[in-house]
């Protein structure tokens, strides 16, 4: 496998312009001749469509929602990062940089994520052109907020609706070249598997989710921007329909597939209530800049508050540990997600934990409405407390909220070069998809910054300078006559029929449940090889029982929500051992990776530099083949790897 | 608790749709509706029959995908929340509950509680955007914007697109929607240019979409699950007159 980075030569500081200037260009006339398909409209994939568009390609765009404007992306909360300085508090590209690569436990490289930062400042800009409402001073400037892991205010927000501003901004611009003609969009579609032609990515087969109609779709380049895979954990932050199909199959048709275990836990979303429980709903980490976080100090207070004998108001200064701010003094309560995830877990590990299950510590907002006043806080926050309220039934402006870390963001995905090509040639991949920017975590407020800076301003460049080397003798040139297309769609169809013929008696999401199970036990927030090693096994058996049990109700060609569900499950009982087989493989502690076998006295993840610092590529070899493991090592030139310390 | 269920069933847009009843014990009051919904389909796999299908998706109130009118009411008997958002602790032991598709001719049936949503995407992408191609843009703070107005584009544009006003309204008017997108891009200085143009387009495809026509009923306002408000429609309103008069006389670019 080529895991050629493609870094560019030269000054970390100018390797972005220079690479610019180098890549060939496509003429304007010839560009429509040129058809590019992007699977997924979020922030990436919407942002990469419509600017691909604006220059003239010729796009056709997949979700599988009914429109693109209900991308996951959309639910996004906090904000979004850009190192405009308009604070005057010291940010730089150089600082968000810095932060990056630390937020990210050095495991990052170190190109990208300063490419990241060069363009943060243009994301906000090309936003409040598009009519993005971003919070504003009353002088009419933009107002920024503070986000973990940072000691600047950098974070641009809308509200507690970043993602849903940014995404529609994106949405409204895609919008514009669908009516235009310029993109066809493709709603409520499935991409099922994508066609390799002479070794470069040449097209997808999609299932149309209404009519159940397989069809096929040619084009001269591929971009993946299909999100993360949070999912196989059955229950996380994510959207009901994210799922890791697209990017598994990419991986199955010889795209490599790097750090699959470096999966975020974020740590403030509200506790699991019960079995019925279908997803974990998020409370901004922006919450934290006014909010404290605590547990009692005693396990037989925290019992006598699980059982609501005692009133949480009433625990008294000296009773209450708020372990964030005593463990990590200059951070306090903005630690990095990772950290305060850890920290909340052990609390819980004492006993210490509150909500019914025991598992929660409490978020405080006694004293900034003190300090501040309740209309102060609920406009920051206002619509994050109804939520809450909403969903516990609980009153946060009173009573403190609960807490507890929940699996929200995954920052392996597939491998990409500089120019977020993925080891199949024309096949590009965006926002959370790929692996790049963020190493083994990533920082609050940098996610919807990545999709947009690899939307609108990474691949309407890459993606034309590899049309351009491949010529314009070459555009359009591929078609769906293609015997490669004949060959994947007739594999699609079969896997299809398999999935209904079974004809067993366990439905899909059961088995989705209990896949869920494994891994959040035995490759969650902590990790070790006997667990690993045995989630493997368990893995391969509950995989085994699912093709000889389950039970797929409807058919394949009508609209079967049962048999999407199926297919993405199948997807997730193998993807799942892939992510073990990582974490088993990566014997260090690093960001949201924690191997208890590996940290210092004090209960921090130990980094092994001296044998880690590299990406783990997976290829896939074959279904009852062990995969392969291939490494990019990872060169820092500019930071010092350093042990990561927010006391 | 116990509930009975009054579900629309209906296979495809071509067929013709009735209630079917559901019985569910053992709901528990922390669940949300579309967990209930869930326990619902996996009685239903375990019976070996199709499960209802319904549009969902982020479940925390965002993405605008669920669309069920409950008891008659789009999204449920609770003020400003999504049906992904209210909790089975609304309801109470014994109670049946209703359960239907968005209703309206320009939404048809694509199955069950699943409707075509489709002609607000063709709304959006007959003006409700601002031209900035990427790349382009000045500095984001060159042009201040009073909070005032930056807060009003905000309450406009918090609409997530579900279609609850749609559906609320016994003229399936999708003014509260077009006038949303309007008033958000319309107020801010960059939505300026344009801002002719929108209006007559979007109330032009609004039109040509089938929506019925506003008569200040309110329903919209009433079922819209982020509250956006009625001064949206005589924004709308006022943007649309001015743009007309101006078109009289070919003044709009």
């Amino acid at each position: 496998m080529n895991l050629d980075s493609n870094i560019p030569e030269g000054p970390l500081a100018d390797k972005w312009s220079n690479h610019k200037f180098k890549m060939k260009l496509v003429n304007p006339a010839n560009r429509r001749k040129y058809n590019v398909i992007v699977v997924g409209s979020g922030l990436a994939g919407g942002a990469a469509a419509a600017s691909l568009a604006e220059q003239g390609y010729s796009v056709s765009c997949f979700c599988y929602q009914d429109s693109p404007r209900r991308a996951h992306s959309i639910a996004a909360q906090g904000g979004i990062n850009a190192t405009k300085n308009y604070q005057n508090d010291g940010d730089s590209v150089r600082r968000l940089f810095y932060d990056t690569v630390k937020g990210g436990d050095y495991r990052a490289r170190e190109a990208n994520v300063y490419r990241l930062a060069e363009v943060s400042s243009d994301i906000i800009d090309q936003c409040v052109a598009q009519g993005v409402p971003f919070a504003r001073e009353y002088g009419g400037m933009l107002a920024n907020r503070s986000f973990g892991g940072a000691q600047v205010s950098r974070t641009f927000y809308a509200r507690g609706q970043t993602g849903q501003q940014l995404l529609l901004g994106a949405y409204s611009a895609l919008s514009k070249q669908i009516g235009l003609g310029k993109v066809k969009m493709y709603n409520r579609h499935e991409m099922l598997d994508v066609v390799k032609v002479e070794g470069h990515a040449k097209g997808v087969i999609v299932r149309n989710m209404v009519t159940g109609e397989v069809s096929r779709h040619a084009a001269d380049a591929v971009v993946m921007a299909t999100g993360g895979y949070g999912n196989v954990f059955f229950l996380s932050t994510n959207a009901q329909g994210c799922n890791v199909s697209a990017a598994y199959r990419a991986y199955k048709r010889g795209a490599g597939f790097a750090n699959p275990c470096y999966t975020q836990i974020h740590p403030t979303c509200i506790p699991v209530h019960g079995d019925q429980q279908s997803k974990l709903t998020l409370m901004s980490e922006s919450l934290r800049n006014d909010g404290r976080v605590w547990a009692p100090k005693s396990a037989e207070a925290a019992e006598q508050i699980r059982e609501g004998t005692l009133d949480p108001n009433t625990v008294v200064e000296q009773e209450r540990d708020y372990f964030l701010e005593r463990k990590y003094p200059s951070f306090g309560n903005l630690a990095p997600r990772d950290i305060s995830s850890r920290a909340a877990k052990e609390v819980c590990d004492e006993g210490r934990g509150v909500a019914s299950s025991g598992l929660g510590v409490f978020l405080d907002f006694r004293d900034a409405i003190a300090r501040d006043g309740q209309p102060a806080i609920a406009e920051r926050y206002g619509n994050l407390f109804d939520m809450y309220q909403c969903i516990t039934g609980a009153d946060p402006y009173s009573t403190p909220m609960m807490i507890f870390p929940a699996v929200h963001y995954t920052m392996g995905g597939l491998w990409v070069d500089y120019n977020l090509q993925s080891s199949i040639p024309g096949m590009f991949v965006g926002g959370e998809a790929n692996f790049s920017d963020h190493g083994a975590n990533r920082l609050g407020a940098s996610a919807l910054m990545q999709g947009l800076a690899d939307g609108y301003f990474v691949l309407p460049y890459t993606v034309g300078n590899y049309l351009a080397e491949e010529g314009i003798a070459a555009a359009g040139t591929v078609t769906t006559e293609h015997p490669a297309f004949a060959a994947v769609e007739a594999e699609v169809q079969g896997r299809i029929e398999t999935l209904l013929s079974v004809n067993g008696t366990e439905s899909p999401r059961s088995f989705h449940k209990r896949l869920g199970q494994i891994i959040w036990d035995k490759c969650g927030m902590a990790r070790d090889k006997d667990g690993l090693t045995g989630a493997i096994e368990e893995i391969q058996a509950l995989r085994k029982e699912f093709w000889a049990n389950v039970r797929v109700v409807g058919d394949a060609r009508s609209l079967n929500p049962e048999l999407e569900r199926a297919g993405r499950v199948a997807d997730f009982l193998e993807f799942g051992e892939l992510l073990c087989r990582d974490a088993l493989m990566r014997e260090e502690s690093c960001g949201g990776h924690f191997r208890v076998e590996h940290q210092t006295s004090e209960g921090e993840a130990k980094r092994d530099d001296e044998d880690f610092t590299f990406v783990g590529v997976w290829e896939y070899k074959g279904d009852d083949v062990d995969p392969e493991l291939h490494k990019e090592d990872l060169v820092y030139e500019e930071v010092k790897l350093a042990t990561r310390s927010y006391k | 608790m116990k509930l009975t269920l009054k579900v629309w069933r209906q296979k495809n847009s071509q067929s013709q749709g009735k209630f079917v009843e559901y019985q569910l014990d053992d709901i528990s009051a922390g669940s949300s509706f579309l967990e209930m919904l869930d326990i619902l389909s996996e009685q239903q796999v375990a019976n070996g029959e199709e499960p209802v299908a319904f549009d969902h998706d982020c479940r925390e109130g965002i993405c605008g995908s669920c669309s069920l009118t409950i008891n008659g009411i789009p999204h449920g008997p609770e003020n400003g929340t999504t049906a992904c958002q209210l909790h089975m602790r609304h309801f109470h032991d014994g109670q049946t509950i209703t359960i239907e598709p968005w209703r309206a001719a320009p939404f048809p049936v694509i199955k069950d509680l699943i409707t075509d949503r489709t002609a607000f995407d063709r709304i959006i992408q007959s003006g409700g955007f601002i031209t900035a191609r990427a790349g382009t843009a000045v500095d984001a703070n060159s042009s201040p914007i009073a909070k005032g107005t930056a807060d009003y584009a905000m309450d406009a544009a918090a609409c997530i697109g579900c279609g609850a006003c749609v559906a609320a309204c016994p003229n399936a008017s999708a003014m509260l929607f077009t006038a949303a997108k309007v008033s958000h891009l319309n107020s801010l200085p960059q939505g300026k240019p344009e801002k002719d143009r929108r209006a007559l387009a979007m109330v032009s495809t609004m039109d040509g979409e089938g929506f019925g026509g506003c008569t200040n009923i309110g329903e919209c306002e009433a079922a819209c699950p982020k509250s956006i408000s009625l001064d949206m429609i005589a924004q709308l309103n006022r943007d649309y007159t001015t743009a007309k008069v101006k078109d009289f006389f070919y003044l709009v670019p």
